[in-house]
């Protein structure tokens, strides 16, 4: 069985800080949803007021169309997976994947059967009776996720479960977890700073900051139309060029920047006099001049070859360097450190956005 | 010779030098206990003799009390044990500005003259006795229910120490899975807490029950017209000392050194154990990147 | 009088199981209070644990001891009567001795007194500079194997009862003791006129160092044992003499470890009382032989808990003094 979760103009407080500022919003059944954000932006805050654990200051929390004020994480029909992975050291591996079942009061012939059951799901049969310790990084994480599983929770909490594996082991996770979600259709509430996780799984995206939701959306429109600078630098690589709106029509808006006028879409409808940031994804710049104006002109910093990709990297009005990256076509790596050249983009592939922090800043 | 020579060799003599302070009276005693002579003397060894050891456990006072210093242990590890937990526990919760004060007031008895101690839990017990007007056979006046409190009163702090150290190794992530995967606040309790702390309440409560059995400044003030095993020793030796004492020396000394090597074989067999365990976890990271799930498995 | 002792102690409970109840952890404003996190059943154990620990074992009965030194001594027909009042006599008693005694100060006592603090200290000096040297040793140039034999060693005699310990020191120390008898059997010493060590109180402060070595040994070794062995190399290396590298770089580290080493040792020596009742002189006295002969052979509890409260403040004192010294906290030095 799967359920809905409903924020209702939630904000956590403690003494004077302000974890969770009025987050409202619905997820829904069987869905695949994460909140992302920076350590700190109250994402795990959300998470633990979700399972219980955590009380919100004001508004109130809806799972299933109930209302969980009250309800201890005992009593709630969520099972959370945590960051370190809670497992319990001194019992075995089935031991553990059943004790939510113990406590519940099941005999033990039944608890053997749901263990093996879950421990062919995960993939590590007859590994029932080991201890905790004896289980490598990865198996551990399909033990808490079993472990979550047995309880037939209506929806799975996950709180950055994979920032403890090496890369390439964090990788194959998220096509596991994947699966798995799609195969119990109950709903996942995932957490997690690594934009990558977010984008890959998820059926849609929270994008947290200081507290605040910033934009709700799949993982496309997250990443191609973000709602505000924060989104726009934070998920995915992104160039930023400040100025002041000098024109704007037909959903689209000339900036007055350091390098001269650029152009771009607007679709906060910014008006003329306001200030601005135009962003523009390294993909979307092209070297050498354009056949409209929307160009600037400015000196190569350093050129670094990735294999497929060549970033180039062009001297911007911040210490933050402007990149370009190309389809490695031999062409590119001619570009040398020092000399100058044009750059060019399409406005359609620009956005601009009222100025706002950026991420990491 | 070099000066590191001469330090080195210096070093050694005086670490021997050391040992032989620290071992020395025990070795006399012991040998003494198996010497002949009455008044007990290591030298000149006269002959074998294991007549003070049976001369121990004939004396009807000495076994007496021996059995009283057990039963008090006994009880001092049911009060101690219990509330040196509470007492961590509550440590870890409470709120960090009323931490420094409760910290000093609870390892207070740890630093406190065991007279003074002892003196405290009479003097208040007794005057809330008589304040309510209690029988003379009642608690308040029994030196066996006077002693046990007056020793678990620093007894339980240093039970606290052993399970705040231990604490400090725990999880609290763990009693939040189990919450949420359903578990009572009880079972939290039960089957989370108390298994971790499983090693920390076996080594609390030999401490207890060692500290008690040796205990004399605090239990001589409350323990009043009975007697354990150590007023009865003070008693003996102020008197006047007789090989019998150094015998039962003997058999304590021969008790501690067995416990100690238990102690330590368990404890090379817990390391060997978790070795193993660590050994089996790294062969296992081989195949975490080839996860192949079986078609019918179901969940959910 | 009866009234107070009985609501004082209820009142008290009482409001400790309420300031707990009602507390909330501070920071967290919607996080879960005191029950809510244990449950009531957990909740209830540890508040009447804590409760009765804090209250009945330890604060109460030492509140009553105090009290108790203020009060005249009376026999319990008169208890609670009009002759039931505070009084500073039994303080009056320890400074200036009985009323119209022809000394100004009540130089017996106050000599035991001064004799075991002045003592106490010089016992713990004496043990420190015997431990410092072996705990250095296991900790830091012992290696594996042979460190961690050393140290059970070291936890054997540990284990042996105080009055075994002072026992054995008898054996040794007596007038036909070992002792006497080697100097005999040497010729260092005429025969008829063996040393009696025990008046001498020789055998007691000998005792005393011995019974508490280990309290200093352990936490010296602790302390010492965390030091990053690198450190003394690099002090080595560059140049410091071993004696620099002690003074500079070891004790400073250790620096906790002393104080609770020191602390533990001169509150057990000053607080001892099988030792010097075993070892003591016959002339000679410990404070607490006279604490103990007020209540039980004096019949003056007011008197005793007087004399007992004042070796309380001293040892306070003493364990402030210690940990300003030091500039080490309160969980530095028990552990």
């Amino acid at each position: 069985m799967s359920a809905n979760v409903e924020l209702d103009h939630v904000t956590i407080r403690f003494a004077d800080f302000t974890a969770v500022d009025d987050a409202h919003l619905r997820i829904e059944e069987g869905e695949f949803f994460s909140f992302l954000g920076p350590s700190g932006c109250g994402k795990t805050t959300i998470l633990r007021t979700i399972s219980g654990f955590l009380e919100p200051t004001e508004g109130s929390v809806r799972i299933g169309g109930r209302d969980m004020a009250g309800v201890g994480p005992n009593k709630r029909p969520t099972a959370l997976i945590f960051q370190n992975l809670a497992l319990f050291p001194l019992m075995s591996v089935a031991d553990n994947i059943a004790f939510g079942l113990e406590v519940r009061g099941a005999s033990r012939a039944d608890r053997r059967r749901r263990a093996d059951e879950l421990l062919s799901l995960i993939a590590l049969p007859n590994h029932g009776d080991k201890m905790v310790s004896a289980l490598s990084g990865g198996q551990k994480q399909r033990v808490a996720i079993a472990r979550a599983l047995a309880v037939e929770p209506e929806v799975l909490l996950l709180d950055e479960p994979l920032s403890a594996l090496d890369l390439r082991l964090r990788q194959h996770m998220r096509t596991e977890l994947r699966t798995i979600q799609r195969r119990v259709g109950i709903t996942f509430i995932y957490i997690t700073h690594d934009q990558g996780e977010a984008l890959t799984m998820s059926d849609r995206v929270a994008v947290m900051s200081n507290g605040v939701i910033q934009q709700v959306g799949s993982g496309p429109e997250v990443y191609n139309n973000p709602a505000t600078a924060f989104v726009a630098s934070f998920v995915g690589e992104n160039n930023a060029f400040f100025g002041k709106v000098a024109r704007a029509e037909n959903g689209h808006a000339m900036l007055e920047t350091s390098f001269g006028p650029l152009r771009g879409r607007n679709p906060k409808g910014l008006k003329p006099g306001e200030e601005a940031i135009l962003f523009v994804r390294p993909e979307g710049l092209l070297l050498g001049a354009g056949n409209d104006a929307n160009q600037f002109e400015s000196e190569i910093l350093a050129n670094e070859l990735e294999g497929s990709m060549v970033h180039v990297r062009l001297a911007g009005a911040t210490p933050k360097a402007i990149t370009v990256s190309l389809t490695n076509d031999g062409s590119a790596v001619a570009a040398r450190p020092g000399a100058r050249l044009k750059a060019s983009f399409d406005p359609d592939r620009a956005t601009i956005l009222p100025k706002g922090p950026l991420a990491d800043e | 010779m070099s000066a590191q020579t001469i330090l080195r060799t210096m070093v050694g003599f005086y670490i021997v030098l050391f040992f032989l302070f620290l071992f020395g009276p025990l070795i006399i005693m012991s040998v003494s206990a198996f010497n002949t002579p009455t008044f007990p003397q290591a030298y000149p060894f006269e002959a074998v003799t294991f007549r003070w050891f049976g001369q121990i456990f004939a004396d009807g006072i000495m076994v007496g009390g021996i059995l009283n210093s057990l039963y008090i242990g006994i009880g001092v590890v049911c009060v101690a044990v219990p509330i040196g937990l509470a007492g961590a526990l509550v440590m870890t919760q409470i709120a960090p500005r009323l931490r420094p004060i409760y910290y000093t007031i609870v390892v207070s008895p740890v630093l406190t003259p065991g007279v003074i101690l002892g003196i405290s839990t009479l003097v208040f017990w007794d005057r809330l006795g008589t304040a309510i007007g209690a029988d003379y056979d009642s608690l308040f006046y029994s030196g066996f229910f006077l002693t046990v409190l007056g020793q678990s009163t620093f007894i339980s702090a240093y039970c606290m120490l052993v399970f705040l150290a231990r604490l400090q190794r725990f999880d609290r992530t763990q009693e939040e899975a189990a919450l949420d995967l359903g578990a009572s606040h009880v079972q939290v309790f039960r089957k989370i807490l108390v298994p971790f702390l499983r090693p920390a309440i076996l080594s609390s409560a030999v401490l207890a029950f060692l500290a008690s059995f040796e205990n004399y400044n605090t239990t001589l003030f409350t323990i009043q017209s009975e007697a354990t095993l150590t007023t009865v020793l003070a008693g003996r030796v102020r008197m006047g000392t007789q090989p019998d004492i150094a015998a039962l020396a003997v058999i304590i000394i021969g008790v501690t050194i067995a416990g100690a090597i238990a102690y330590e074989i368990a404890k090379r067999r817990e390391a060997a154990r978790e070795r193993a365990d660590r050994d089996i976890a790294r062969r296992a990271t081989t195949d975490d990147l080839v996860w192949h799930r079986p078609a019918e498995a179901k969940a959910g | 009088m009866s009234e107070t002792l009985l609501v004082l102690p209820a009142l008290l409970l009482a409001g400790f199981g309420l300031a707990i109840l009602l507390r909330r952890p501070a920071g967290a404003v919607g996080g879960p209070g005191f029950v809510e996190r244990n449950g009531a059943v957990i909740a209830a154990y540890l508040v009447v644990a804590v409760g009765f620990w804090v209250l009945l074992m330890i604060v109460l009965p030492q509140l009553y001891m105090v009290d108790f030194s203020f009060r005249n001594n009376l026999p319990l027909p008169k208890q609670g009567g009009p002759e039931d009042v505070h009084t500073l006599k039994n303080y009056r008693y320890l400074l200036f001795g009985p009323e119209g005694s022809d000394q100004a100060f009540n130089w017996l006592h106050l000599k035991v007194f001064a004799k075991t603090i002045v003592a106490s200290v010089l016992v713990t000096f004496f043990d420190f500079c015997l431990c410092y040297p072996i705990a250095y040793y296991i900790a830091q140039v012992a290696r594996g194997g042979s460190s961690r034999l050393l140290f059970v060693c070291l936890l054997i005699p540990f284990w042996v009862n105080e009055i075994l310990r002072a026992f054995a020191f008898r054996i040794i120390f007596g007038t036909s003791g070992v002792l006497n008898t080697v100097l005999i059997g040497m010729g260092i010493l005429p025969p008829d006129a063996p040393i009696d060590f025990l008046r001498a109180d020789v055998a007691l402060y000998a005792g005393l160092s011995y019974a508490y070595v280990l309290m200093m040994v352990f936490p010296l070794y602790n302390a010492i044992e965390s030091l990053d062995h690198n450190q003394i190399e690099a002090a080595r290396d560059l140049g410091s003499p071993w004696w620099r590298i002690h003074w500079r770089v070891v004790m400073p580290h250790a620096k906790p470890g002393i104080a609770s080493g020191c602390v533990m040792v001169f509150m057990l020596a000053a607080g001892a009382l099988a030792t010097p009742q075993i070892l003591g002189g016959p002339s000679s006295l410990w404070f607490t032989q006279v604490i103990y002969d007020q209540f039980f052979q004096g019949a003056n509890w007011p008197r005793g808990s007087a004399y007992a409260f004042v070796l309380l403040v001293s040892s306070i004192i003493f364990v402030m003094s210690a940990m300003r010294l030091f500039k080490v906290n309160l969980g530095d030095i028990a552990r």
